[in-house]
């Protein structure tokens, strides 16, 4: 074997070596320099989370103003459910309650996110299928988000 | 009614699409056409020598395209690229784009353009124009089709074609072993699932080569090579044999074993796969070619009976691997893992991974392929006699 009839070989040798090489450089310049600090992900990712502004300021903020609703919400079945869970997150509004107000809820949308009938769902929570239970009407019509059962003759609904 | 009995909330609707049925169908097609070109190759079956260059051409068409049902369900294909450059060692999924480049760029571009090398240099002198700057870039310079260097390559082709065929069982053994290695799934958790794959995997991929070689000789109005495809379709009985012994086997242990999930998935054998797995899969995709590929081996028939039956029996076994696939990826999303519900697939059209974009990425490879048989003939010595005898000429 004569080593320039395997010179074609030495040749594709040549441009995998430069595709790897090509790829390194890639690769140096590409992966961030904090990557594998702390694990499989960007070091700096953590700082950067860190310093984005806080957008929930907690249920103790909005009781603090709002307790006329902490006594009706405290003896429903919504007791347990943060207030931002339902109202969105309201720093902005703890931080300038008179100039900034908190956008109005659609019920008709709100509630069937937790409350849409589902068969995954546990027999005994509450739902309906809501075209069914009330046409598209908002929830708010019949029921008080606060407090949601209805006190009929028959007792709680 | 989408569900039955009890599902958990992220059970009722499928994560796994028919492009996820599709992939390994592709990969399939990949690892079989390369262990039908190695049969030639590396075990001297000279008889199937006229399909080795189409198999090749098969495979790395249907490569190219095999990730692409993956880039369209995760998204971002902008970000694929990543798991190259921060490979996750642990995940067998992120690990699946090293098996892939390794297969692609070290075992099948390297295969073929050895074999293609001096049609490579004779077309680089012949032809013209863009054609002729194609073919001379895929020289790397070199025109050198001297005996000894031909001989080279016949030697390193072969080097490359044995580590090939465990590339080829890796590259698709890892697509039965993401779906085996699922414990939580009793549907597909099996140490048999690689194996039953790989299986699988060579009966479609013969088969494809089988219809295609005789669908592109008919297209150029030239007798199929009858002793070809007759040895072509013993393999393919021989390799469907092993791989329905195999998923007999599954079946069996599954029955004898019972274990608690026997009953949820016995049911849903018999009510929401009874038609793609019994009737499809079973009967019609496997029972029925291995009786017609059968009655070939033992009835005297004629060459056009025989030719009738293989193409039958091919399009049978494509459509059976297919529902194979199918019911592993979306029979294993259908029950629940409380072994007390079932739902249902509802698969777009029109959609991301609805069946539109399943159809074209099932159209694209052969699209690839023609590009690919234009560029690179895979006809025999004879047939591209006049281009050798145009070069003898200048």
């Amino acid at each position: 074997m004569k080593l320039k009839d395997a010179a074609h070989l030495f040749r594709l040798a040549g441009v995998f070596a430069a595709g790897i090489l090509i790829f390194i450089l890639v690769r140096s310049y590409l992966v961030p320099k904090s990557f594998g600090q702390y694990g499989h992900f960007r070091g700096d990712a953590l700082t950067e989370i860190k310093a984005q502004p806080i957008s929930y300021a907690g249920h103790q903020a909005c009781e603090a103003c709002h307790s006329d609703v902490l006594d009706l919400k405290s003896k429903g079945k919504h007791a347990q459910v943060n207030c931002e869970a339902c109202h969105g997150p309201l720093a902005k509004h703890a931080d300038d309650p008179g100039g900034v107000t908190p956008e109005k809820l659609d019920t008709a949308k709100l509630c069937v996110r937790c409350h849409e009938a589902n068969s995954a769902k546990p027999k005994k929570f509450p739902q309906v299928a809501s075209m069914e239970h009330s046409g598209g009407l908002a929830c708010n019509e019949c029921h008080t988000p606060h407090s949601p059962a209805i006190v009929t003759e028959g007792g709680k609904k | 009614m989408p569900t039955d009995g009890f599902m958990y909330p992220n059970e009722i609707e499928l994560q796994w699409s028919v492009l996820i049925v599709l992939y390994p169908f592709l990969t399939g097609l990949v690892a079989g056409a390369f262990i039908l070109a190695s049969l030639e190759r590396v075990f001297r079956v000279e008889a199937v020598k006229p399909t080795y260059r189409l198999a090749l051409l098969t495979a790395l068409a249907f490569l190219l395209v095999a990730p692409l049902p993956l880039q369209l369900h995760l998204g971002h294909p902008e970000r694929s690229f990543e798991m190259y450059l921060t490979p996750h060692r642990s995940s067998a999924m992120a690990m699946f784009g090293f098996v892939y480049l390794w297969y692609l760029m070290a075992v099948l571009v390297l295969e073929i353009w050895l074999d293609y090398r001096r049609d490579i240099v004779v077309l680089s002198q012949t032809t013209t124009g863009i054609k002729r700057l194609l073919y001379r870039v895929l020289t790397l310079g070199s025109s050198n089709i001297s005996e000894n260097a031909l001989a080279i390559d016949n030697r390193v082709g072969w080097v490359i074609t044995v580590i090939g065929i465990p590339s080829a069982f890796l590259l698709h053994g890892y697509v039965g072993f993401i779906f085996g290695s699922i414990k939580a799934n009793p549907w597909w958790s099996t140490p048999l699932m690689p194996v039953v794959f790989l299986f699988s995997a060579m009966v479609s991929g013969i088969a494809a080569v089988l219809l295609l070689y005789m669908l592109l000789n008919r297209l150029r109005k030239q007798p199929s090579d009858i002793r070809c495809v007759d040895t072509v379709a013993k393999y393919l009985f021989y390799m469907f044999i092993i791989d329905f012994s195999l998923e007999m086997v599954d079946l069996i242990h599954r029955i004898y074993e019972s274990d608690e999930s026997f009953r949820s998935l016995d049911f849903m054998v018999h009510t929401r796969l009874f038609l793609s797995q019994v009737v499809i899969q079973i009967l019609l995709g496997t029972v029925l070619p291995i009786v017609l590929l059968a009655l070939t081996q033992v009835a005297r028939l004629s060459e056009i009976a025989r030719k009738r039956i293989y193409v039958f029996a091919g399009c049978l076994t494509l459509i059976g691997i297919f529902a194979m696939r199918w019911n592993v990826v979306i029979g294993g999303q259908l029950f629940s893992k409380s072994f007390l519900g079932y739902t249902t697939y509802k698969m777009g059209f029109a959609t991301k991974e609805g069946l539109l974009p399943a159809i074209v990425l099932t159209v694209l490879p052969l699209f690839i392929l023609w590009v690919l048989v234009k560029v690179l003939p895979p006809w025999s010595e004879k047939e591209t006699a006049p281009v050798s005898a145009a070069v003898a000429a200048n």
